[in-house]
């Protein structure tokens, strides 16, 4: 990204999504804006100090000054945050909220906050999450996954450990089950309250491969800053090989479109 | 005092009997004798329950400051742990770190090796560090905090800076104290009112600072209390409590978020009625020939921030009772149904939902920060026109601006919930109102510099203060715009960007402005002035610190640093790699800072003794309050005082002084602006001209 | 010392300081009912189907209170305007109906609150329901199904008065089909087809009866906010309400009694204090006017 100097020098944690190009762009040029407004108030203010001391200016002025400059100043400040909230914010809020992507790449993934970790459900090459009931919640299933619904043969369960291929786009469905959470991947310029009793799909498309850190980003208890994931984006193949291994572990009775001998009872995979 | 008019009676004095308020206690003793008043009144009456409204705002400013500095005090807890993760907080470890920073200062000097960090002492079961003793051993185990004291300072510094500290000396203080003199009247419009809201902030604060006792500590939940955490937290306490197993005698509906909630019902309602208060006095008190366009400017924001409180603090109110339910009558407003919780589901009935605490919360939320600011932004004008020796340019829109604000900052409380999961419309609608309101604070601030502009400042104490909160608080203002936006608040949503952002505007913002308040009225208030010196001792390293403390944070911010990590976000090694160095920077600033605090408080309490005694009006200044005398008697003036002109009249041209004060009477008709700038052919006489 | 337009209006605004301060009061309380407003809608709006229960209150108790109010604001003006007339026995009068008319729409509050309190709810399982469904039918008793995303989550409600408990039982006397459920069936079909209705007294002067077995039972409890989002609004609103009533009778008490002395010395003092209070008691029976209707009617 060409137009990231400001941020970057400021320290930003560098992007690996698609849609983060855009929102990093965006912060760009918020804080030139904002550079330059300070920068140019500052410069008049210190002046000012400097000129209109005492000792230079032993009598003030009644008047002061009589230009019409800030006024007009002031409405261009306000119509370039209005163009920055219509030609940027706005659109790129609307395909993050209202243009999900679609289609059979489209790689689908339920996380669930709880005290204090995520439990994510993959759904599998059916593209249906199985159904999860309360009365099902165990320490071994913390999603309650009902795995005598055909749909959740072939679904993958992990805690805190989530995988990708790189440049397949993603959905998230962020819930919680006891607090409000906050599924949060600084570099993939992501971040969703998980709030308990919705469902709230978020995407994105990572597009370097790597290991990134999942952040909850909402206070929610004792341990909230221990609970951290990891999102690893890695070539589709690898991406493959772990899905299928880490499914059968984690107790599907179809994988990779073939019936397997359900894991132990453990069911999930530790990490 | 019968024989002193109502001030702005000047119409229809009505014959009418003895008002209840005359209490005979009251209705005596002349004004130019005030020491004798005192006297009749005793102790009692005089300092604790007093009706007076210069004794309420002096009661609200010692437990304002008190709180202001507790506050800090749990912050500087908090950040111990923030630097050094997982340290005992003892002696030991304590001076390594000291030792430490000295042998570094002298390595720098050349006049050491290079310092070696000295490992951690791990704590030591059978000699507990003092701390383990102060805080309690399920607070701070061997001297070690836990998370959920962690949470606890957090949440507590949260919430007593904002409702304990800044809005009593802000709002209750500087309001009681001085708004009742800039409009030249006698007391406030309901002076028992006023001792009322005294008592119950009183019995708040007793409750918020009591709830940091109970067993389980207090509110942990962050000064938000967003629930369900906050509902689900502290329901049932297992606590060793001065040695003693307390958990089925302790009364549960007693645990820190419920005292918290109770606390803070209490204290909404002391600012409701406070607020009820200010805005009667400032509608129908104004001395005769004080028209609005004529009211100081700070009286402005004081009667904005009053309806800020009127009308945005009941939400919370109501909101707090549903959580109290919630918690207490087993309620689930506020909660979904089918919660798992510590592996049980809970027994709620479901059909609540947490996004309405959120909506009622900064419903509250963002007005209130609009509170904490604008009582400063109009200590900053008074002090700003005073010192340039110039009326505030552009007064009027400067008043307008304020009106737009109050009413904006009512719709702009979504912009804090942009990841709850709003769709593009309301988030757009949110978003753009929040940018408008950018507009107006913009307006005031921009204003006041270029009232410098022509000017002949003196830098006073004040006014260094005033000098430093204009560019610090324009960092934090800008620092808003990126968040204003909810794309790319995505990013900066709860990281360390807005932890800088906001106290950027509050700490070196309001706070500055509370220090150059204090500086300002103090010879008001006392007849004595506070020390230039120590002033200035005090001034250069709270300036200095505290960019060293909140400048990093956005660069940690940007980083992704989360806010609310126990452990500084040092778990979060990849992310943070390359930032976390900054937190015990960040710390150590905040210690020094604290130290840095000595020379004022000792200025602030020595001076009442030792101050250089002053005039009535030591600033020269223009506004009503300085007609009175020093400290003002009870019932404030001698003679009802009435204003001539408007606030600012400083450097008029043709006038002897650089001064026009708002009671003189006009002696010449050369000299007369009863209303408004003088006339055109007097403007800029003998003056070059300015841009 | 005297602080100005304690009693006088000042010329520009035309009001006294206490006039101002009981509008500028009473906006804060528009704003703190309003949001109770708001929530009832988040909540009401929120729920799922069959959760929100309608038509429970009885409407005839509320209507009661409702003119009672409306009857003490009549009263308390008439109070206001004796003493403009200075007839300070016609005013104790009114004041005095006025806060009879208070204490008596407590009274009846707390027989509404006791009858809450008496009354059960049960959330039957829905694998359940079919045992009791014919029972339920045949006494033609309320009852209600409450879907849910999770199977486990489903359940049916009924409710009633607690009758006796065992281990692992619970016998109740279930409530009736709300009267304009009935009416739309046609009352005198129901009548003729049933035996012993629900919520009726037979000959002998009892209730028909049900039992529950335990482990059928998804959560059951007292129709108090811990059993549903409905009674935790209705019991937060009606008990502020209350709280406001109390506080209004308490100061007409005291303008009654103690404080009526002022008449003596300065009757347009207190003439304006009951003016005042009057501004609050109206609007106290301005928020019983919305609440009843939200309510009781729907
Ligand atoms: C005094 C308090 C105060 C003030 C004034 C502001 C002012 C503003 N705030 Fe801030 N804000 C807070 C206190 C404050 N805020 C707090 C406490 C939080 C966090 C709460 C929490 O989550 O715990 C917060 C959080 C917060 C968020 C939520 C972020 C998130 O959680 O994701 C947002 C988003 O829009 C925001 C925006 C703004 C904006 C646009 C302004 C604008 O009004 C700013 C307008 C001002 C300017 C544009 C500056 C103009 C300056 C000049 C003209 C002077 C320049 C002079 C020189 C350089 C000499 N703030
Ligand atoms: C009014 C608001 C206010 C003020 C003034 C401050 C002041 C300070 N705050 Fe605070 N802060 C908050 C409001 C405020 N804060 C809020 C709302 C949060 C979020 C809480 C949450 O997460 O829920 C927060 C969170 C917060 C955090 C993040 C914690 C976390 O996320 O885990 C940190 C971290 O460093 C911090 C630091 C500081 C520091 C160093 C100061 C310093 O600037 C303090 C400066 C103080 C002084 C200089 C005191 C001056 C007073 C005197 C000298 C008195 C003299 C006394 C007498 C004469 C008797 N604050
Ligand atoms: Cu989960 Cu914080
Ligand atoms: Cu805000």
């Amino acid at each position: 990204m060409p137009f990231a100097i400001l941020i970057e020098s400021l320290g930003i944690t560098p992007n690996a999504s698609l849609h983060g190009y855009a929102i990093d762009s965006m912060l760009e040029m918020l804080h030139w804006f904002m550079l330059i407004l300070f920068v140019g108030w500052s410069s008049f203010y210190f002046y000012t100090l400097w000129r209109f001391q005492r000792k230079k200016s032993p009598r003030a002025n009644y008047v002061g000054t009589t230009s019409h400059l800030p006024t007009k100043l002031e409405g261009g400040v306000l119509v370039l945050e209005i163009v920055l909230l219509m030609a940027f914010a706005a659109p790129i809020w609307a395909s993050r909220v209202d243009q999900f992507p679609t289609g059979p790449d489209v790689i689908h993934v339920a996380a669930v906050g709880q005290q204090f970790q995520w439990d994510l459900q993959y759904t599998g090459a059916d593209g249906k999450f199985g159904q999860r009931r309360i009365d099902l919640v165990t320490g071994s299933n913390p999603l309650g996954l009902d795995r005598s619904d055909p749909a959740a043969a072939d679904d993958l369960t992990t805690v805190n450990e989530m995988h990708l291929p790189v440049n397949k786009p993603c959905i998230i469905n962020v819930m919680s089950r006891d607090v409000i959470h906050d599924f949060c991947i600084p570099n993939m310029r992501i971040a969703q309250d998980a709030m308990p009793g919705s469902v709230i799909p978020m995407w994105f498309v990572p597009v370097k491969t790597g290991t990134y850190e999942i952040v909850c980003a909402q206070l929610c208890g004792s341990n909230h800053s221990l609970m951290r994931g990891v999102l690893v984006v890695e070539s589709e193949a690898d991406y493959k090989k772990w899905f299928d291994e880490t499914a059968k572990l984690s107790g599907a009775t179809v994988v990779d479109g073939k019936p397997v001998a359900p894991a132990d009872s453990a069911g999930i995979v530790a990490k | 005092m019968d024989d002193l008019p109502p001030s702005s009676e000047a119409a229809a004095a009505p014959s009418h009997g003895q008002s209840a308020h005359a209490a005979p206690s009251h209705g005596h003793g002349t004004h130019d004798d005030h020491a004798h008043e005192h006297h009749e009144l005793g102790f009692w009456r005089t300092y604790i329950f007093s009706t007076d409204h210069k004794m309420i705002g002096i009661q609200y400013l010692w437990a304002g400051l008190f709180f202001l500095f507790f506050g800090f005090s749990l912050m500087l807890l908090m950040r111990w742990q923030i630097a050094f993760p997982g340290q005992a907080l003892s002696w030991a470890n304590a001076s390594n770190h000291i030792g430490y920073q000295i042998y570094q200062i002298l390595y720098h000097l050349g006049l050491s090796g290079p310092p070696v960090e000295l490992p951690a002492v791990p704590p030591d079961p059978n000699n507990p560090p003092l701390t383990q003793y102060v805080f309690g051993k399920d607070q701070m185990p061997g001297g070690v905090m836990t998370p959920d004291f962690y949470n606890t300072l957090g949440a507590m510094h949260g919430t007593i800076m904002v409702f304990f500290g800044i809005v009593p000396v802000a709002f209750a203080a500087f309001g009681n104290f001085v708004m009742p003199l800039q409009i030249g009247t006698v007391d406030m419009a309901f002076p028992r009112l006023n001792m009322a809201s005294v008592i119950l902030f009183f019995l708040s604060a007793v409750l918020m600072t009591g709830s940091l006792f109970v067993p389980g500590g207090a509110a942990k939940s962050g000064w938000t209390s967003y629930t369900p955490l906050a509902t689900i937290s502290d329901q049932s306490v297992n606590t060793v409590f001065w040695g003693h197993n307390f958990h089925v005698l302790w009364p549960f509906w007693l645990t820190g978020q419920s005292v918290w909630i109770i606390a803070m019902a209490f204290n909404i309602t002391s600012s409701l009625l406070s607020s009820v208060n200010f805005i009667t006095t400032i509608v129908q008190l104004r001395a005769k020939g004080l028209s609005w366009m004529r009211l100081p400017f700070f009286v402005w924001t004081q009667f904005i921030t009053a309806f800020l409180l009127l009308l945005a603090f009941p939400p919370l109110e109501a909101a707090a009772f549903m959580q109290l339910m919630d918690r207490l009558a087993g309620s689930s407003l506020f909660s979904p149904a089918g919660l798992i919780v510590n592996g049980a589901p809970l027994p709620n009935s479901g059909g609540g939902t947490p996004l309405l605490w959120q909506h009622l919360f900064w419903f509250l939320g963002h007005p209130e920060v609009y509170v904490l600011v604008l009582p400063g932004l109009g200590i900053i004008a008074e002090v700003v026109a005073n010192n340039a020796r110039k009326p505030l340019w552009g007064y009027n829109q400067m008043v307008v601006s304020l009106l737009i604000l109050g009413f904006l900052s009512m719709i702009v409380w979504a912009h804090h919930m942009y990841l709850t999961g709003m769709g593009t419309a309301v988030s757009s609608f949110f978003q753009l109102t929040t940018i408008i309101i950018s507009v107006p604070t913009m307006v005031i601030l921009s204003s006041l510099i270029i009232s410098l502009w022509g000017g002949a400042i003196r830098f006073t104490s004040p006014m260094l203060w005033a000098t430093a909160f204009l560019p610090l608080f324009g960092i934090g203002g800008l620092t808003g715009i990126p968040l204003a936006f909810n794309a790319p608040d995505t990013f900066l949503h709860d990281s360390y960007y807005i932890i800088a952002h906001f106290h950027y505007v509050i700490a070196p913002g309001t706070i500055f402005a509370l220090f150059a308040g204090v500086h300002y009225w103090y010879p008001k208030a006392t007849g004595r002035m506070m020390s230039e010196f120590w002033n200035k001792v005090h001034f250069w390293p709270t300036m200095i610190l505290m960019n060293c403390i909140f400048f990093p944070m956005f660069l940690q911010g940007m980083a992704g640093m989360h806010r609310r990590m126990y452990d500084g976000g040092a778990t979060y090694g990849i992310l943070n790699r390359d930032v976390l160095h900054w937190n015990s920077f960040i710390s150590e600033s905040a210690w020094l800072m604290g130290l840095a605090q000595i020379p004022f408080i000792l200025n602030f309490c020595l001076s009442y003794k030792y101050g250089r005694k002053v005039s009535d009006n030591p600033w020269e200044a223009t506004t009503l309050e300085w007609s009175a005398p020093s400290p003002p008697p009870h019932g404030n003036f001698p003679h009802p005082v009435v204003a001539y002109r408007g606030p600012y009249e400083y450097s008029v041209p043709g006038h002897p002084t650089d001064f026009t004060m708002q009671s003189e009477p006009p002696s010449s008709a050369k000299a007369i602006h009863i209303s408004g700038p003088p006339p055109e052919d007097e403007r800029s006489i003998g003056f070059p001209p300015l841009t | 010392m005297e602080i100005p337009y304690t009693f006088t209006a000042r010329p520009d605004t035309g009001l006294y300081n206490g006039k101002l301060g009981i509008w500028l009061f009473l906006a804060s309380e528009v704003m703190l009912f309003g949001a109770i407003f708001t929530a009832y809608l988040f909540v009401r709006l929120g729920a799922d189907d069959g959760t929100w229960p309608d038509h429970i209150q009885n409407v005839w108790l509320g209507l009661t209170n409702t003119i009672i109010l409306i009857v003490s604001s009549i009263t308390m003006v008439w109070a206001w305007v004796a003493l403009k007339e200075r007839k300070f026995n016609t005013y104790r009068l009114a004041l005095g109906i006025t806060i009879l008319c208070g204490l008596v729409f407590l009274t009846i509050k707390g027989f509404e609150y006791y009858s809450k309190y008496q009354h059960f709810g049960f959330m039957i399982k829905a694998e359940a329901f079919s045992k009791y469904e014919p029972e339920l039918k045949k006494m033609d008793a309320y009852y209600s199904e409450v879907p849910s995303q999770d199977p486990s989550e489903h359940v049916y409600e009924v409710r009633g008065h607690f009758r006796a408990e065992t281990a692992d039982t619970i016998t109740f006397a279930p409530d009736g089909m709300p009267s304009y459920l009935i009416n739309l069936a046609g009352k005198e079909n129901a009548e003729a087809a049933m035996g012993e209705k629900a919520g009726e007294e037979n000959a002998s002067g009892e209730e028909p009866t049900l039992t529950l077995s335990i482990s059928d039972i998804h959560r059951y409890g007292r129709l108090l906010p811990k059993y549903g989002t409905y009674y935790a609004i209705y019991f937060l609103v009606t008990g502020l309400h209350a709280m406001h009533i109390v506080g209004g009778v308490v100061v007409m008490l005291y303008f009654l009694t103690i404080g009526s002395a002022l008449y003596r010395r300065n009757p347009e003092q207190l003439s304006n204090r009951i003016e005042v209070t009057g501004i609050f008691w109206h609007f106290v029976d301005l928020v019983w006017i919305t609440v009843f209707p939200i309510l009781y009617l729907t």
